[in-house]
């Protein structure tokens, strides 16, 4: 790239007098810490991906085929852990909120430049702390990530350690929080109300708000765990008077709440890709601003259906069933606009367009099972059965994972200033869409018919939707591969690309690609609606 | 690429307001933490109401109120001497935070006998003597060392973060046109205040 530095961009402009590494590691920008974050996050999704299909090869067949039943437990704990703690939870937010939050509201950067690099630390930090708690004497936990008292308490494996990890997380998680919220209320460009702010910057608002509301809860459960560890107090035994169900309260409180912390960011960035490729302004912009704060709120409130079967009155298990059905009503606000936006639309099946489609079908599908689990009856029969981790999976991963790949597709050329494969990309959506429904549909089935989850073994009569799973598995990852091969390859030897490849007109595509450090030459002035797509033409006269 | 960096200063971006609202945010997330305590607190104490009240008599509550006036005194020192500095009185703002310092010691020291007064009677989580009562005394005496301890912490905490203000008020990195920092450490001494005030009658004035 010798050649190609007279033009200025954040790649080759510095927040500091370091060159090389130093200048990345001791960045204020919010685009390089963006950046790091992705390096980081991506690392560890491997990480747990590869764990996944270990586990999926050892039920390939039943009974012990690759590992031990002990090593088993330990890895669908670690699994969770990863995947949840270290992906999920910071992926949407901490990679492409923090690249383009800012950029989206005309800001220079986020409000608290410093914190924000402070918070990437403390992220590596509780990372590492994971890592160590595999190797130390005692062995890899293996409690399920749910951490469930009194095995939790119990279990002569390193605990402590992993809650501690996590309740450093956590604190990374409340520092981006807080530094959210404060961009969007302060730093907004002039003209820039909060019914102009793109949707992705609500979502991102949204979700910074429950991280900071939901995360104190689950650090001081996590804390009261490691006292009960070391000194034994007695607050969740019932020898001593404790109770263990307000161990599942205290943890769900948070970490129900942590699923919207999850999804509503990748909501935003589907109501971004789809005006973009239907050249249309969003359907309800105010709905499906609002309906990001009811999820916010309602999903606060419905903590305990994780508990139908947990000892509960009876009152308090159908107002949660009710408030379960509710928290459902602005998701499908969302979903009947994205939709409407479509319907005459002038649509142009772009890669990122494609994988919105293939996430509004993956999400509907759990989205429409979590019915089934909220409903009191037919949980009953359905709890910790594979249907769990199967609608766990499709709204999780085929949400949340799904629009992580949207967002990397949709934004790619923005932050490396490069164009991808179309076509190799066209392929990979489809490639992705088989594997996927091939490795979790089956197990909708299996847990109908009663397959328990976290078991090492099975029956003989859940072998073959078992295989068709693995199989499942290994396209699927191969995919992912597939995805990471062809994205690498275009940030070393892709066309290059221009500021507005797919015609968006959020503010970031009024900015060169990848953008220079200051982001923009002066503040914008807004007047323009997020999705005016009367725009255009003014944007390619500039 | 990095061979050609260009070092880009960044005008130095002041805004209060914002510091301020995002350690509002912070105490925010403070509240919900100690929330959580209190939460677990509630369920117990509504659980065994009588076991709280027979074990709160043991706690001595002498030592709790010189400690509540302690601390309420140092919310005051640390307030004046925001007013000092913006006042421009550098060396009266010193005196009242070193005063603040010294309250807070004071407090600790108090709770360090508070503490070692009850272990030596053979009364912390897990010792033969506390089993030996019923259920709902070992919980008060349990969530007491939590709470107690919890708060602690963030005294400590406190302590550091004002030592870190004088240090910057003496060398002029605080002053009288720029205090946001001393006003955020203020808000969060408040705060350490605050809880206080709210553990005092939960666990001393029960009985």
């Amino acid at each position: 790239m010798a050649n190609e530095i007279a033009v200025k961009n954040f790649y080759n402009q510095s927040t500091n007098k370091h060159t090389g590494i130093l200048s990345w590691l001791l960045t204020k920008d919010h685009k390089r810490i963006g950046l790091m974050y992705m390096m980081a996050i991506m690392t560890f999704f491997v990480v747990g991906m590869l764990i996944g299909i270990l586990m999926r090869l050892e039920l390939i067949a039943p009974g012990r085929t690759i590992m031990s039943a002990q090593t088993y437990n330990s890895l669908f704990t670690l699994h969770g852990v990863i995947m949840i703690f270290l992906f999920i939870i910071p992926g949407l937010p901490a990679i492409f909120g923090n690249f383009f939050l800012p950029i989206q509201i005309g800001a220079e950067d986020v409000a608290f430049p410093r914190l924000n690099l402070l918070s990437w630390y403390v992220y590596i930090v509780g990372a590492i702390l994971v890592i160590v708690s595999l190797f130390l004497p005692g062995g890899p936990i293996d409690t399920g990530w749910t951490f469930y008292i009194p095995y939790s308490v119990r279990s002569s494996t390193n605990i402590s350690l992993a809650l501690f990890a996590a309740f450093v997380l956590g604190f990374s998680s409340i520092l981006t929080g807080i530094n959210f919220i404060t961009t969007v209320h302060r730093l907004r460009a002039p003209g820039m109300g909060f019914f102009k702010m793109p949707l992705f910057v609500w979502a991102t608002y949204a979700t910074a708000w429950i991280q900071v509301i939901a995360t104190p809860v689950i650090a001081i459960t996590i804390l009261l765990v490691i006292i009960e560890r070391a000194f034994g107090v007695g607050i969740f035994d019932p020898a001593l008077g404790g109770d263990p169900i307000l161990f599942q309260h205290l943890f769900w409180i948070y970490s129900h709440p942590a699923v919207y912390i999850m999804i509503l960011p990748a909501m935003g960035v589907v109501s971004e890709i789809i005006p973009t490729f239907s050249r249309r302004t969003i359907f309800g912009y105010k709905q499906i601003a609002y309906s990001s704060l009811a999820i916010a709120f309602i999903g606060y409130l419905v903590w305990a259906h994780h508990m139908f079967s947990s000892g509960m009155s009876d009152t308090a298990r159908w107002i949660f069933s009710l408030l379960t059905f509710i928290v459902a009503l602005p998701s499908g606000v969302k979903i009947f606009n994205w939709v409407a936006t479509m319907y005459k639309g002038s649509i142009d099946p772009k890669p990122p367009f494609l994988w919105v489609m293939n996430f509004i079908f993956l999400f509907s599908i759990g989205g429409l099972t979590g019915l089934v689990l909220g409903s009191l009856a037919t949980d009953i029969h359905l709890t910790d059965t594979y249907f769990v981790v199967a609608h766990f999976h499709y709204v999780m991963f085929g949400g949340t994972g799904t629009i992580f790949f949207a967002a990397l597709h949709y934004w790619f050329p923005k932050m490396f200033g490069r164009m991808y494969n179309m076509k190799f990309a066209r392929i990979a959506v489809v490639l992705y869409f088989i594997g996927f429904n091939m490795l979790y549909f089956p197990k909708f089935i299996m847990g109908y018919m009663g397959m328990p989850r976290r078991y090492y073994d099975y029956l003989p009569q859940f072998e073959s939707l078992q295989r068709i799973s693995t199989f499942g598995s290994w396209i699927l990852v191969g995919t992912i591969f597939f995805i990471f091969g062809y994205l690498f390859h275009a940030l070393r030897k892709g066309k290059k690309a221009t500021s507005n490849p797919w015609g968006g007109v959020t503010l970031e595509w009024h900015i060169p690609s990848p953008p220079p450090l200051e982001n923009f030459e002066k503040i914008p002035t807004i007047t323009h609606e997020p999705y005016d797509f009367s725009q255009l033409k003014e944007m390619k006269d500039e | 690429m990095s061979n050609h960096t260009d070092t880009v200063t960044h005008p130095v971006h002041r805004d209060d307001v914002g510091a301020k609202m995002g350690m509002w945010l912070f105490l925010f997330t403070e509240v919900l933490l100690f929330g959580g305590m209190f939460l677990v607190y509630a369920v117990y104490r509504y659980q065994y109401p009588d076991q709280f009240h027979i074990a709160a008599m043991e706690l001595n509550t002498t030592m709790g109120t010189l400690n509540t006036i302690i601390l309420l005194t140092s919310s005051l020192t640390v307030a004046l001497s925001i007013a000092a500095l913006q006042k421009g009185n550098k060396f009266l703002s010193l005196c009242f935070l070193s005063l603040t310092l010294l309250f807070a010691l004071m407090f600790m020291v108090i709770k360090y006998f508070e503490w070692t007064t009850k272990i030596s009677h053979g009364i912390y989580p897990g010792s033969p003597e506390l089993l030996t009562k019923p259920n709902g005394q070992i919980l008060f005496f349990g969530l007491y060392y939590i709470m107690t301890g919890l708060h602690g912490l963030h005294v400590l905490v406190g302590m550091v973060v004002i030592s870190f203000m004088i240090v910057f008020i003496a060398r002029d990195k605080v002053t009288s046109d720029n205090y946001v920092k001393l006003e955020n450490s203020g808000l969060y001494w408040h705060l350490v205040d605050l809880i206080w005030i709210f553990l005092f009658p939960l666990f001393y004035l029960i009985q």
